[in-house]
């Protein structure tokens, strides 16, 4: 939070121990807690929404469904015949994480997927799957696609390094991407929102006008980050659905 | 840590002024040390297992379920109304074929009656000429009777008249001799007279 002429940005992701001594117990923060509510959203968009399970849906079914239609066609026409198989999976991604992104714009809450730590969970979680599902329908000759097939076997020994360089780095990059869109987006609405109460503080009757503008830029920037929210997550699914074809293939 | 300055100027790049004092503590997500960053990923572990299980076994199945009698109920009235598009075709062609039927024993009737009517009209036009035409030989038989009735009285006419004419002539007739006469004068086609 901001006072007086100090800003600080990063207070925001900071982590707090919820429900007292119990909590701080079993290291439970915010974060859990928002985990939590993300997943019962998304469970109870699932759940009420098919209530009625009637042949015409409502607005209500209708968005379920189309939620449901649009990661199946994702995961299918990505990965292929076999994405059925990991349909649920796509799906828990990325409405986990576009349900955390955007519980984090609201005032008070707190954005999960702002810690390298659960970005780089998620995207460990998604190579390791990746990868096992490659040793599974490849065998061994996965391994051969570290060695591009065509090329010199002189150049060997640059490639193979840089392949397996590539291929490792792509946990990381995929956590990453996530994870400094979001600080990034929070940490602007943050300095932005500090402008308003600095310009407020400071200038008197003149800064309670000009700080209009910094609360304009947050208006702006709050529609922004509902796009980059839906973005990040979207991305986020689509590199897994990618690096999953990747492991289906022969 | 070193990665902090960065993330912040690119995230606050037209606050160039003011990164400095907003990273002196550094970033809370990098304390790697913290239980509550260690417990959030175990429990975010345990949460994200619980979520896709219900996802995977209980919510998105739902969905599934509800898609696919969707799908069938619209293929079975797609069926139902392709079956009743057929049988009001097969209705619509044994219509036509009735019809069709229908007119050709219509054009029949007609060439039948069309054919009576001539007959019974040509009947009735040869028994009528049959009958003319028996009048007609009547007619003919009865001016023949007439006819040569009159002229067997001819010859009496001219024999008594030739007589009558001889008497004043002559003084005397032989009524034998001149009717043998009128008989021959006649038969010869009068070329005497």
């Amino acid at each position: 939070m901001a006072s007086g002429s100090t800003i600080d940005a990063l207070g925001q992701f900071e982590l707090h121990p919820i429900f007292g001594s119990f909590g701080e117990a079993l290291s439970l923060s915010q974060s859990p807690l928002f985990m939590v509510i993300a997943s019962v959203i998304v469970l109870a968009f699932l759940y009420l929404g098919m209530r009625p399970a009637s042949v015409v849906p409502g607005r209500l079914q209708a968005a379920a469904e189309m939620s449901y239609d649009f990661i199946h066609n994702l995961a299918v026409d990505t990965i292929g015949e076999k994405g059925t198989a990991f349909f649920p999976f796509i799906f828990a991604l990325f409405f986990f994480i576009l349900t955390g992104n955007y519980l984090g714009l609201l005032p008070f809450s707190f954005t999960f997927t702002s810690h390298i730590a659960v970005t780089l969970a998620l995207a460990v979680t998604v190579f390791i799957i990746s990868i096992l599902t490659a040793l599974r329908f490849q065998g061994i000759s996965f391994f051969k696609h570290f060695m591009p097939e065509g090329a010199p076997v002189m150049l060997a020994p640059l490639l193979i390094p840089i392949e397996i360089l590539s291929f490792i780095s792509r946990p990381i990059s995929l956590s990453i991407r996530l994870f400094a869109n979001m600080v990034a987006g929070h940490v602007l609405l943050e300095v932005f929102a500090s402008f308003t109460i600095m310009l407020a503080v400071s200038l008197g009757a003149f800064g309670h006008v000009l700080a209009i503008a910094p609360i304009a830029i947050n208006i702006a920037l709050t529609a922004l980050e509902l796009l980059v929210g839906l973005l990040q997550a979207y991305v986020f699914a689509i590199l897994t659905c990618i690096y999953l074809r990747e492991a289906v293939a022969h | 840590m070193r990665l902090t300055p960065r993330f912040l100027l690119s995230a606050a790049a037209p606050l160039a002024a003011l990164p400095g004092r907003a990273v002196a503590e550094g970033m809370p997500q990098l304390h790697f040390k913290d239980p509550l960053l260690q417990g959030q990923v175990v429990w975010g572990a345990i949460i994200f297992v619980i979520f896709y299980l219900l996802l995977s076994r209980s919510a998105l199945p739902r969905v599934a379920r509800v898609l696919k009698s969707r799908e069938e109920r619209i293929q079975n009235d797609l069926d139902l109304a392709r079956r009743a598009k057929k049988d009001a075709d097969k209705a619509q062609q044994e219509l036509c074929a009735a019809r069709e039927q229908a007119s050709e024993n219509a054009r029949m009737d007609v060439q039948n009656i069309r054919e009576a009517t001539k007959k019974a009209a040509q009947a009735q036009a040869d028994e009528t000429s049959a009958r003319l035409e028996e009048n007609i030989r009547k007619a003919e038989a009865k001016i023949a009777l007439s006819r040569n009735e009159a002229l067997s009285h001819l010859n009496d006419i001219a024999s008594q008249t030739a007589v009558t004419l001889t008497e004043r002539f002559i003084g005397v007739a032989d009524p034998q001799a001149i009717s043998v006469a009128v008989e021959r004068a006649q038969t010869t086609g009068g070329e005497h007279v």
